[in-house]
């Protein structure tokens, strides 16, 4: 049975399509950017990167030789006069400090680091997102009352966007003292505001859109214009923002470690943690802090490279 | 102008009001609290509420908050728990070589970023572009405290051509009027004393620079393309100005205006940045000193740290919006 | 020897992984000293292109080629090196442009960006330069220059910007002037505000004009010579009287039948163009306008269609012409001359060429050299 409001829908998703794309072939712009990020090498190196990362990170802890935490050769550390045993057919890549194979928890390292930069990056998006969401909404549907509770948000968001990021993280990890939670917790927050900034400026903008206008004109509900329209459109920006967070939070998250603040148990490496601890030992095992740091780099660069490509090829100045 | 810098000052009061809410807030939820800092973990739990009645903390929470607030404007910060002095004087000894980092790490980070982005702009798509943008790519992929490490194994511990920690070789001797080196030895005209320090000043300055030189090389390069593509280019360049004039005066002029707002954000963050620097260079500054507090939990410094650094970042973003509207017209009638 | 004369000119863009095109095709025209000359076409004919192209004012960009010749007072523009094109830049060859709020700097008060021009081709400075702005202001109509001088684009109405930009076209005098839709960004008053300024300005200096619109409107009010662009070439040329009383390309009688006309029947309707620009033939392949041509015939497919020169300086670039109002159709005649004042040209035959027999008919072939990279 075809209804009304069904023909009304049609009508409107036919409108929305006309105003979002200037591509006739109906090419959806997904596709396109899709299109566009196999074309650009940059997006290539980043996928390449991210794809090593997590196979290392999902399957490599299964298949390394020795537990993270085993003190395997500590007969042969002689820390007082700084000597670890190096690479070796054992231990490809030596031990550490206190005896531990290091490539064995290089490897577990990496999920540990991929844990935190998705479990922050989710918190900073959930919490961000969802002020980000309020705002939006009040601000492109409400009225009087919608403009205010705006405001009040944004003014919060604002305050945290103006604190430095890791000053904010160090006051948070000073409440929760330290740990692997608080340094997730610490560098989502980080990220709320801007996700919440995203988010709101996406929906305003497009609720000033013509297509909105139109599917209001035609008399759709506002809160399903949000739901079918705005949320959808202003999607693609925040999953850009929030691959490049990953590589911000694993950034970040080290750097607390430097600062002691970080995961203290050490039967959970993590390559922060790992070179945090590495800095006493530069001058006898500068690998010990080369590894990690060669790793949070690359796999930093390797998000930063696919967020940046992801959010040109969505750009629609650049779309021609 | 006048009314414009009253009007952005008055808009700071709901900022400043929400910021000390949070401060308080914060304080209230931070462990422990004076009892354990005097008591330890023993105590009955009478001398417990004793101390606690001491500090005023079973009073309703709006006296207690009225109270911190007037303490925050009388800038009474407290005592550190680890030196036993005013935070604030700790705070007034150290400040100077804080500011003399920053600006350091400013003056690198803005002296070579604009021009690197621009001429990677010019010279789009070639070697000089990929190799901008790839360095400024690493630059904020590379932990900061990291290169600090590196920087000063290579420059200062390997080829010794910087000193690897301190703000000045001591046994200079060098007058000291505002704590101020690179200042106090200008002033003093002590030459030797003024050039050691602005020596020292170059690897954390270096490491300090690494993440705003790359944004603003970024930015930088991402405003020069976007204002070739305007159409009042096309307007200069059919008017046949000179190539120079064309860049001088209609492009780089409306390029700088992200850039500017960008320089401004980035101050709150170099701040911060200034704890892993000079930590790393044994700098005697704000940023190493509130490092050790962290390590010690010492709540007041790590509080009047927040406070300072929300300060400066309200203020340089004031300034900011001041030298904004001078640059772009459009800003000042409004 | 006309002020301006465009030889086949030619734009292609060629991006890597993607289909080259030709955003200009072999477009020839010529423009005489103090003359106004339209050219005229729906947005992505090339018209703009065209222009910049004769500026030398396209993105540098890979890829992109520029062929032909466009010849100004004796040299070829295209072929001129950077620097000795910027002396001709805002001296002899002015440009106005469509957007007059982003054409101008928007940091940047009115007055410097006046007198840069003057301070670059006619060496004014200071005092002198400030005054010959506000002078220059003045005779575009921008009342009280002096305070105007001071203040920014943002600051002026749509229509003052307009008369700004155009007062920095006209600082040194050009003897050609280059109006990319000048009007187009305008409120509909103001329009023939700036086209009877544009028009008192090239007749006080003998200015000759080139007017590029899609407002047939515009070009019906100020030229004397028009050009119809289509997919990229010239499809049809004629004095303004001819074009509009009897248009031959099918293009033509489209665009013209497009427009709403005052002493129309009630009854009647407009006749728009079925379809789009997009929808173009190759060149090389045939007549671009044929998908859309309600005149088509077999023929149309398969060649690109010769210029045809007819009498008066007129041409067009068709198979089956629209027939002159008033006459019996060519083909009914067995391909004489339609109309007579043409017999003694050496083209007669072209002006009423037989749609079947072309070859016959003595097309005179556009002067065309095959761009070789």
């Amino acid at each position: 049975m075809t209804t009304i409001s069904g023909k009304k829908r049609e009508k409107i998703d036919r409108l929305a399509e006309l105003a979002g794309r200037d591509d006739e072939r109906g090419v959806s712009l997904w596709q396109e950017a899709f299109r566009r990020l196999r074309r650009n090498p940059a997006a290539i190196v980043g996928a390449v990167i991210l794809g090593l990362f997590l196979l290392v990170a999902i399957v490599g802890p299964f298949l390394v030789p020795h537990p993270a935490d085993a003190q395997l050769w500590k007969g042969e550390i002689r820390d007082n006069i700084g000597y670890f045993p190096g690479p070796r057919a054992e231990n490809w890549f030596g031990v550490d400090h206190i005896g531990r194979d290091e490539f064995s928890r290089m490897i577990i390292g990496a999920r540990q680091t991929l844990l935190v930069g998705i479990v922050s990056t989710l918190i900073g998006l959930a919490v961000g997102s969802l002020l980000g969401g309020v705002a939006g909404a009040a601000a492109g549907l409400g009225g009087k009352w919608g403009r205010a509770l705006d405001n009040v948000i944004m003014r919060f968001v604002d305050m945290l966007l103006a604190m430095p990021s890791l000053l904010l993280a160090i006051s948070i990890a000073a409440l929760l003292g330290s740990g692997l939670t608080t340094v997730m917790i610490a560098v989502g927050v980080v990220s709320v505001p801007v996700f919440a900034r995203l988010l709101r400026g996406s929906m305003i903008s497009q609720a000033n859109s013509d297509y909105v206008l139109a599917a209001t004109s035609l008399g759709v509900k506002k809160p399903k214009i949000a739901l079918t329209h705005v949320v959808p459109n202003s999607l693609a920006p925040v999953i850009v923002q929030a691959t490049l967070t990953l590589a911000t939070a694993i950034i970040e998250a080290a750097a607390l470690s430097f600062l002691g603040l970080g995961n203290n148990d050490a039967s959970i490496p993590e390559w922060g943690v790992m070179l945090a601890d590495a800095q006493r030992y530069l001058d006898a095992a500068p690998r010990l802090a080369v590894l990690p740091a060669l790793a949070i780099i690359v796999t930093a660069l390797g998000f930063t490279l696919l967020g940046e490509a992801m959010r040109e090829a969505l750009d629609p100045k650049l779309r021609k | 102008m006048f009314r414009f810098i009253v009007r952005r000052l008055l808009q700071l009061i709901p900022t400043l009001i929400g910021l000390s809410l949070l401060l308080f807030i914060w304080l209230r939820r931070l462990p422990g609290g004076p009892e354990t800092a005097i008591l330890g973990e023993r105590g009955t739990p009478e001398m417990r509420a004793a101390i606690r009645r001491n500090f005023g903390l079973d009073e309703p929470i709006l006296i207690q908050y009225g109270r911190f607030v007037r303490r925050l404007i009388k800038l009474d910060l407290g005592t550190s728990t680890s030196t036993k002095r005013p935070v604030v004087t700790e705070f007034i000894e150290r400040f100077p070589g804080t500011v003399e980092l920053t600006v350091m790490a400013m003056v690198i980070a803005i002296g070579i970023g604009i021009p690197l982005g621009y001429l990677a702009a010019r010279r789009r798509g070639r070697m000089l572009d990929h190799l901008s943008v790839g360095g400024s790519l690493i630059g904020i992929c590379i932990p900061v405290f990291f290169l600090a490490y590196v920087l000063k194994a290579i420059f200062s511990e390997n080829l010794g051509w910087f000193p690897s920690s301190g703000r000045q070789d001591p046994t200079l001797g060098a007058t000291r009027i505002t704590n101020f080196f690179v200042f106090d030895g200008l002033m003093t005209r002590e030459w030797d004393a003024a050039a050691d320090a602005l020596w020292h000043l170059v690897l954390p300055g270096l490491a300090l620079a690494s993440i705003p030189l790359a944004i603003i090389v970024r930015i930088t390069r991402a405003s020069v393309l976007e204002v070739l593509n305007e159409d009042f280019v096309r307007t200069a360049e059919a008017k046949g100005l000179t190539e120079n004039t064309v860049r001088r005066r209609h492009v780089l002029r409306n390029a700088m205006l992200p850039v500017v707002t960008s320089i401004g954000l980035l101050t709150g963050s170099l701040l911060s940045g200034a704890v892993l620097t000079e930590t790393v260079f044994a700098f005697s500054g704000i940023g190493a000193f509130v490092a050790e507090a962290i390590g010690q939990r010492d709540y007041p410094v790590l509080m009047g740290f927040i406070l300072i650094i929300a300060v400066v970042y309200v203020l340089v973003n004031l300034l900011v919006d001041l030298s904004y509207s001078v640059i772009d017209p459009r800003v000042r009638v409004r | 020897m006309a002020l301006l004369q465009v030889d086949d000119l030619s734009v292609t863009f060629a991006r890597r992984g993607q289909r080259t095109v030709h955003a200009v095709d072999g477009v020839s025209f010529s423009v005489d000293a103090g003359e106004v000359v339209g050219l005229v076409g729906e947005s992505g004919c090339g018209k703009s292109v065209t222009s910049l192209a004769i500026m030398g004012l396209l993105p540098k960009q890979p890829g992109l080629r520029v062929g032909g010749k466009a010849v100004f007072d004796g040299t070829d523009l295209l072929q001129l090196d950077d620097r000795s094109r910027r002396d001709i830049r805002g001296r002899d060859v002015a440009m106005i442009f469509q957007d007059p709020l982003s054409s101008l700097n928007p940091v940047i008060p009115i007055g410097l960006q006046v007198t840069e021009v003057l301070t670059r081709h006619r060496g004014m400075r200071g005092e002198a330069a400030k005054k010959e702005a506000a002078d220059l202001l003045d005779r575009v109509g921008i009342p009280d220059p002096r305070r105007r001088l001071k203040e920014y684009p943002h600051q002026l109405s749509g229509g003052m910007r307009q008369r700004a930009l155009i007062a920095m076209s006209v600082a040194c005098q050009p003897r050609l002037l280059i109006a990319d839709e000048p009007t187009t960004a305008l409120d509909v008053t103001i329009q023939a505000q700036i086209l009877e300024l544009l028009k008192d300005l090239v007749r006080d200096s003998g200015t000759a004009l080139v007017m590029i619109t899609h407002d047939l409107g515009v070009v019906a009010g100020m030229c004397d010579t028009i050009n119809v662009l289509y997919g990229g070439r010239v499809v049809e040329t004629a004095r303004r009287r001819p074009l509009f009383r009897e248009p031959r390309h099918p293009y033509t009688v489209g665009l013209l039948g497009s427009v709403p006309c005052l002493d129309a029947g009630p009854g009647e309707r407009l006749k728009p163009i079925p379809g789009s620009v997009r929808d173009l033939l190759a060149w090389p392949d045939g007549c671009a306008f044929a998908p859309r041509c309600a005149r088509r015939i077999d023929e149309c497919v398969g060649e690109p269609p010769e210029l045809v020169l007819a009498h008066d300086g007129r041409s067009y670039r068709c198979l089956n012409p629209a027939p002159v109002p008033g006459t019996v159709p060519p083909w009914a005649t067995g391909g004489r001359a339609a109309t007579d004042p043409a017999t003694d040209a050496p083209t007669a035959g072209a002006a009423a060429p037989a749609a079947a027999d072309d070859a016959t008919a003595g097309p005179v072939p556009a002067p065309r050299e095959k761009e070789k990279p």
